[in-house]
Parts: C-alpha cells; sequence; structure tokens
C-alpha cells in the first residue's frame, strides 16, 4: 500500500475510497464530503505526501454514463516531481449547483485550469480568485462540454451580422 | 486618320492598366489563425517564396494591405475581429479564404467554428486543403491576379453590383438581426439546411 | 471583463497615469490568436490581463464523437507545429487503455517520427521567436530545416503538414526505403543547420540583450505552477517523461540522450535548452534509425485491435470481417468501462490525454492536458514590471500554439 494512503487514511477516515487501473492511482470523494474534504485532503498531500505538483484539474460529466452515481466529477492530478509518482483526485458534484473548493490557494497553477472546468462545465470553484469564462465569450450561457448540449450547438456560432462587398 | 506615336508610347483602358498595376503587388494581411497559418510562412520563406508573385509583403497593418488571407478557422468569439479587420482594410481589396476550416469549417463541425467564413465576409478566392500546399496558396494569388485582371474596373465599379449574400444557404436556426451577438438559438436539425 | 480587473488596480493616485493598450487578438508578435490587455505606466507593464479563447474550437467535444482513429485527424491538428507529437501522445492513452504491446519496430518509428516533430517545433519556436526580436535570417534558416522534416513525413504518409500516420496498435502503414535515407540525410546535414543558427543568435548583442534577465520564473514557481517541458528544465527542474517514465523505444535509447536543463529561467535558458534538445532529439533518431527492427508495424491481427491491410481485406474472411468490425459506428473496440491518464513529453511539455471509456468505440471523455494552456498562464507572473518591448521575447520564449492553448 502507497504510504500516502497511510497518512490520508489516519487523517480522514472513511471519507474516500480508492481505485487504481493500469498504473493510475485514484482517490474518490462522493459529492456529499467532497466540498469539506477535499481542500484539506489536497493540503495533506501536499505539504505531507510530497505532491507538490497539480499537474492536471479536469472536468467530467457523468450523465447517463454506466452506474455513475453523482453526476459531475472534477480531476485533481498530483504529481511527486522528486520520485514522479502520481496520484488522481476525483472530486463529484451534482446538479443543481455543482460547487467544490478551489485550489489556486495551494497551486497558483490551478486558477486557470479550473477556470477552464467552470467554463465547460459551470462547475464553481469558492474562493477562486478570479473565476471568469476563460475560452468561450462572456456572453455566452451554456457550458459545451455537458452531455446534455449537442455538438453543434443551439445555432450560436453563427448568429453574426453578414457583410456585403458593396457595403465594406 | 493615323496617328504617329514613338515606341515608348503605350495606349491601354484605364482599368487594364490600374488592373495590371494593382495585381502585381498584392500585399496580403495574413490573418494567420491556426494550422494554416504554418503554411502561410512556409509559403513566404525561402524554398516556396512568395515574392516571385509580388506577395511577400505582408503587413500586419490592415490599412496598408490588398487581400486578406484568412488561414485558419475562425471561431464565433473571433468572428467581429475578423470582420473589423476587413473593413479597415482599404479599397481596392479582396479576401483568400485558405484551407478547409476557413472555408466551410473542415472537420471542426462544432458548437463554436463558424462554417465557413463566407457567410460573414465576401470572399474571392477559396483554397481547398487542410492545409492547402504553399504551391496551392501560390496559384490561389495567382488565380486572385487573374481574376483582378478580367474584372478590375479603376474606381472600383465591380465591387459595387456585389451587394447580396454571397455565401451558402444560411442555417435553419439564425435568429433575426435584432437577437444578433450570442443567444441560445433552436437547434434541432442537422447542419445545412434549407430557410423554409 | 479584463478592463474591470485594472479598475481594481490598489493605489488610486497612480491611476491617472497607467494607460491601457490592447495586444491582439490579430498581432503579428502573438503569432497566432491570443489578446493581452496590459495596463502601462509609460512604458512598464503593471498588470497584463490575457484574453483567450480565440481559437476554442471543440477539440474535446469532438473527441467525444469520434472513434479512437478518428480522433487522430483531429489531434493532429492541437499542435500544429509538430503534430505527429499529438497522435502519439493519443494512441498512447488508447492503447494504455486497451492494454496493447507495440511491435518493436512500431516503437522505434513512432520514436524516430515524433523526435523529428520536436525538432520541428523547436525550430519553428526559435525562428519565429527571432523573427519578433529582429532576426529574420534564423526564420529562414530553420524553415528551411522545417521543409526537410516535412519531406520525410510526406514520404512516410503522404500528407505533408498533418500526417495523421498513427492507428490504434500501429501506423497506418510500413514505411519504405526512402523514409530512412531521408532520415539519415536529415541528421547528417541538421548539425550544419543548427551550427548556423547558433552562430546567428547566441553571441549576437540585439537577441541577447533582450533576451537575458527577461521574464525569469524561478524553480519553486515553476513547480506551483505546473509548468512543464523546456520551460520547467531553463528553471532547473530536472523532469523529462523520457526519462523519468520511458515509453515508446526510449527504454533502449536512453544512453543516446540527455536531459538539457539551464539554471536561468530566463528567456534565453528557454532558448538554450531549445537548441540542445535539437541536438539530443538528432542523437536519437541517429541512433534509432540505424536499429529499426524488423518484423510487423501492427499489432498481430488476432487481436482485433488493428485496420486489417487491403490484402487481408479482401483477400480473407477474417481480415474482411475485421474491418467490417472496426468501421461499423456500434461495433468497433470494446473498451474497459474505466479510466486512464497517459502522457508523452512533446516539445512543449507534458501532454496528457485522460480518457474515460464507457464500453463503446469511442471515448466518454478526452480530456487533453495541453501544455501551453498552463504555459500561458505564466505570462502575466513573467511580464509585469517588464518593458512593453519585452513582450515579443516573452511570448516567443514560451512557444504558445493557440490551438493547443484554446483547444
Amino acid at each position: 500500500m502507497p504510504a500516502y494512503l497511510d497518512v490520508l487514511n489516519a487523517k480522514f477516515p472513511n471519507a474516500f475510497t480508492t481505485s487504481a487501473f493500469r498504473d493510475n492511482q485514484r482517490v474518490q470523494l462522493d459529492a456529499e464530503t467532497a466540498p469539506r474534504v477535499l481542500f484539506p485532503l489536497l493540503r495533506t498531500l501536499k505539504e505531507q505526501c510530497g505532491f507538490d505538483m497539480l499537474f492536471e484539474v479536469g472536468g467530467i460529466d457523468y450523465l447517463h454514463y454506466p452506474d455513475a452515481v453523482d453526476r459531475y466529477c472534477v480531476v485533481y492530478g498530483v504529481l511527486n516531481t522528486t520520485t514522479g509518482e502520481r496520484l488522481f483526485v476525483k472530486a463529484f458534484a451534482n446538479d443543481p449547483d455543482p460547487v467544490l473548493p478551489s485550489a489556486v490557494p495551494l497551486w497558483e497553477g490551478a486558477n486557470w485550469m479550473e477556470r477552464e472546468v467552470f467554463d465547460m462545465y459551470g462547475i464553481a470553484f469558492t474562493d477562486h480568485p478570479d473565476l471568469r469564462r476563460i475560452l468561450m465569450p462572456e456572453e455566452y450561457t451554456s457550458f459545451p462540454l455537458r452531455k446534455d448540449y449537442p455538438l453543434r450547438g443551439h445555432g450560436e456560432r453563427h448568429n453574426f451580422q453578414h457583410l456585403t462587398r458593396a457595403e465594406s | 486618320m493615323a496617328l504617329k506615336l514613338d515606341d515608348n508610347i503605350f495606349i491601354a483602358q484605364l482599368d487594364g492598366l490600374a488592373s495590371w498595376v494593382r495585381k502585381n503587388s498584392l500585399w496580403p494581411m495574413p490573418f494567420a489563425t491556426a494550422c494554416c497559418g504554418i503554411e502561410l510562412m512556409a509559403t513566404a520563406s525561402s524554398r516556396y517564396d512568395i515574392a516571385r508573385f509580388g506577395s511577400e509583403a505582408m503587413r500586419f497593418s490592415p490599412r496598408q494591405c490588398d487581400v486578406m488571407i484568412v488561414a485558419g478557422r475562425v471561431v464565433m468569439k473571433m468572428v467581429p475581429v475578423m470582420q473589423r479587420i476587413w473593413l479597415q482594410m482599404s479599397e481596392p481589396k479582396w479576401c483568400i479564404s485558405m484551407g478547409a476550416c476557413a472555408s466551410s469549417g473542415g472537420v471542426f463541425d462544432t458548437y463554436s467554428v463558424v462554417q465557413g467564413i463566407d457567410r460573414f465576409l465576401p470572399v474571392d478566392v477559396y483554397v481547398p486543403g487542410c492545409p492547402p500546399r504553399p504551391e496551392q496558396l501560390i496559384r490561389a494569388v495567382l488565380d486572385l491576379q487573374e481574376k483582378v485582371q478580367r474584372t478590375g474596373t479603376i474606381n472600383a465599379r465591380e465591387f459595387r453590383d456585389r451587394d447580396h449574400y454571397e455565401g451558402p444557404t444560411p442555417l435553419a436556426t439564425e435568429l433575426p438581426v435584432e437577437e444578433l451577438v450570442v443567444a441560445p438559438g433552436n437547434y434541432r436539425t442537422g447542419t445545412r439546411l434549407r430557410l423554409n | 471583463m479584463p478592463l474591470e480587473a485594472v479598475a481594481q488596480l490598489d493605489d488610486a493616485p497612480e491611476r491617472e497615469f497607467l494607460y491601457t493598450l490592447n495586444f491582439g487578438p490579430q498581432h503579428p508578435a502573438t503569432h497566432t490568436t491570443l489578446r493581452l490587455v496590459l495596463t502601462l505606466n509609460g512604458e512598464t507593464i503593471v498588470k497584463a490581463v490575457p484574453d483567450i479563447g480565440y481559437l476554442h474550437s471543440g477539440f474535446e467535444k469532438l473527441g467525444e464523437d469520434l472513434d479512437f482513429n478518428q480522433y487522430v485527424t483531429v489531434v493532429d491538428r492541437m499542435n500544429y507545429i509538430s503534430p505527429f507529437a499529438n497522435e502519439v501522445s493519443w494512441h498512447t492513452a488508447v492503447e494504455k487503455l486497451l492494454d496493447i504491446e507495440l511491435t518493436p519496430r512500431c516503437q522505434y518509428l513512432r520514436t524516430i517520427l515524433a523526435e523529428l516533430a520536436r525538432i520541428s517545433d523547436h525550430l519553428l519556436c526559435i525562428g519565429a521567436a527571432a523573427l519578433d526580436l529582429g532576426g529574420l535570417t534564423a526564420f529562414l534558416y530553420a524553415f528551411n530545416e522545417r521543409e526537410k522534416i516535412y519531406n520525410v513525413f510526406e514520404a512516410a504518409s503522404g500528407q505533408r503538414f498533418h500526417p495523421g500516420y498513427s492507428r490504434v496498435g500501429g501506423l497506418m502503414n510500413d514505411i519504405t526505403d526512402d523514409v530512412v535515407e531521408l532520415v539519415r540525410h536529415f541528421v547528417r546535414t541538421f548539425p550544419k543547420a543548427h551550427s548556423d543558427v547558433v552562430r546567428l543568435l547566441n553571441r549576437n548583442r540585439i537577441f541577447v540583450d533582450r533576451t537575458k534577465d527577461v521574464g525569469i520564473l524561478s524553480k519553486a514557481e515553476a513547480i506551483n505552477r505546473s509548468v512543464t517541458g523546456p520551460i520547467a528544465r531553463a528553471s532547473g527542474v530536472v523532469r523529462d517523461l523520457r526519462k523519468d517514465q520511458p515509453y515508446l523505444a526510449y527504454p533502449e535509447l536512453q544512453d543516446t540522450f540527455k536531459v538539457s536543463c539551464a539554471t536561468g529561467g530566463d528567456c534565453l535558458a528557454r532558448y538554450l535548452v531549445r537548441m540542445e534538445e535539437m541536438i539530443q532529439s538528432a542523437n536519437i533518431i541517429a541512433a534509432a534509425v540505424e536499429n529499426i527492427p524488423a518484423g510487423p508495424v501492427n499489432v498481430d491481427l488476432e487481436d482485433k485491435l488493428t485496420i486489417p491491410d487491403k490484402q487481408a481485406t479482401y483477400r480473407s474472411i477474417e481480415g474482411l470481417i475485421q474491418h467490417f468490425e472496426l468501421f461499423m459506428w456500434n461495433r468497433r473496440w470494446k473498451t474497459p468501462i474505466n479510466e486512464v491518464y497517459a502522457a508523452t513529453e512533446t516539445a512543449n511539455g507534458e501532454l496528457g490525454y485522460y480518457i474515460v471509456a464507457d464500453g463503446s468505440g469511442k471515448a466518454w471523455r478526452a480530456r487533453t492536458r495541453p501544455p501551453s494552456f498552463i504555459h500561458f498562464a505564466l505570462f502575466p507572473h513573467m511580464a509585469e514590471g517588464h518593458q512593453i518591448s519585452d513582450v515579443p521575447a516573452i511570448l516567443g520564449s514560451l512557444n504558445i500554439i493557440a490551438a493547443e492553448l484554446d483547444r
């Protein structure tokens, strides 16, 4: 059993589950505990287990996924730059307003990646210094990577003025 | 009555003369957004050397340019920028749509990519390919030169007639002008449908 | 809006002297489409607010709609100055998901082509950075070499720019001897071109003055801000996935290359790291191209993972069935209902894919970990306090590729 699991088990008993696939190690927090446990868990990983780099923050929408319980998930990938060990922390969230604590106080690198998750999935991060849309225009109202949003959108892409040659 | 002229005097129509002068120094405005922009750079660099056709003077200020080369896909956020740059260019001006993405959306039939810039701008030459080879871009410049020579007039009369929409059939879901900008529409069907 | 962020600047008396400059989205020094809102005090940058998304084309949404082989076409267009590196990264993740062991020949070919892609990426980055700082000649030299690399890809795959050459469990087709000959020729002639660029830039007073001590990133900041690749190595973070988690043929090629690092963390250090990495990549290619193992390029047809070639498709019933199975929209691959992350070292840094599979032949979620996106977030940190003329130097050293930035 990896060393970090002992630390986490001692500190957060029964708060998380673990899973593994190929060489990926994962720690899952369900939607009920995630808002409370996620931030202290990440802080423990950073300060006591040597995971000093947050290399990845990505969102997933599990709507209609086989055997899925909670809808949204944010995956935090942390890396120990000395040993090269990686760990993924999956924190779930649910409609109507999915909220998770922000990791920016721990890692500055989370700033834009969390903004992207907010932009694409509408998952809000509390205590984020600058939570705005990052890729889509400000006036856009949908969250395009949600599974209930169609690939080709609702026709927003073509709502611009035409210019004819004579008038330009 | 025959008119005796010296050998160094030429007679030409003013329209043809103006077009001949214009066509041989088309300064491109490289509106390079994506992959095609790199091929545009390759066209300008030593192996293909677009300077042979008088188009090497890439100017990044739209006010100095004659032809806008839209190289790469254009997305929702970029359309107003592209239109503004087009409006800033001084007459006479032309537009080359380089690559599949600029011409039709290419492989990116997604929520944010415009399915062809000709829905929003008048385009003169389309270049197929993803991305087009530099030779194809050079061919497009030559085609544009031919177009300028054939249709060009000194006071730009040929542009005055082009007062209608030149793009493909509008999508079924386009909103009326007063609801422009971005608002959720009513997308239910495929991409290219007739309005009625 | 970014402009509102400017209004929140603390020292109010200073504010009336501040000037807001809009930089981009269509500007020569941005190369592609980025926008910066710079607040200036005279010529000094007080605050820089990047505004991105001008090329957001929905790559990840497309990844959920296309199958593992089709998405290669789209992945190519992500970091479009080293397309093949993206394909390798995507299929490394897919093959990890499906648990495929590649044939040795395929591993070597992918390694060679990925290293060529790395060289072409660095060449463009350095050429364009020099171009922005006023040195056109280095750009032309770099593009000459890139044309040779294009020739290799064209000979191998038929497309000079976006090869689309990788397939699940192998490659589109085996290479011919011409490709090997072209690669050998490239490896022979590259050091000459490399030293030309070195002589043009390394001791060039203008270039050095404009890049030295500009845009400094410390080692601690690099780790805190998730930076990888040459930018992290220029700040002294000794990490290279080719050494730390060797994939493809790198385990056997370990002694042919070293990880190039620097400690300065400024634009000049990043330039020097990239220049050195090109030499190391050329060494890898030189060693690998002489040792390409014989044998098939795709995994065994029996595994029902790869597209059978024409011969097998038209002459055998098994091949025909398998071809049919892989192309029917409701058949394709049988994936485990699980998720996997795999990353490779591309020219810009760690390019990873997080694939969630739902048992069908498509990805439920194809999340990209884009190095450019993470590196561009550094820009305000690097630029604030510098002069406006340092902006092109910093942008050039970060090597932001808009399609990878915005996806």
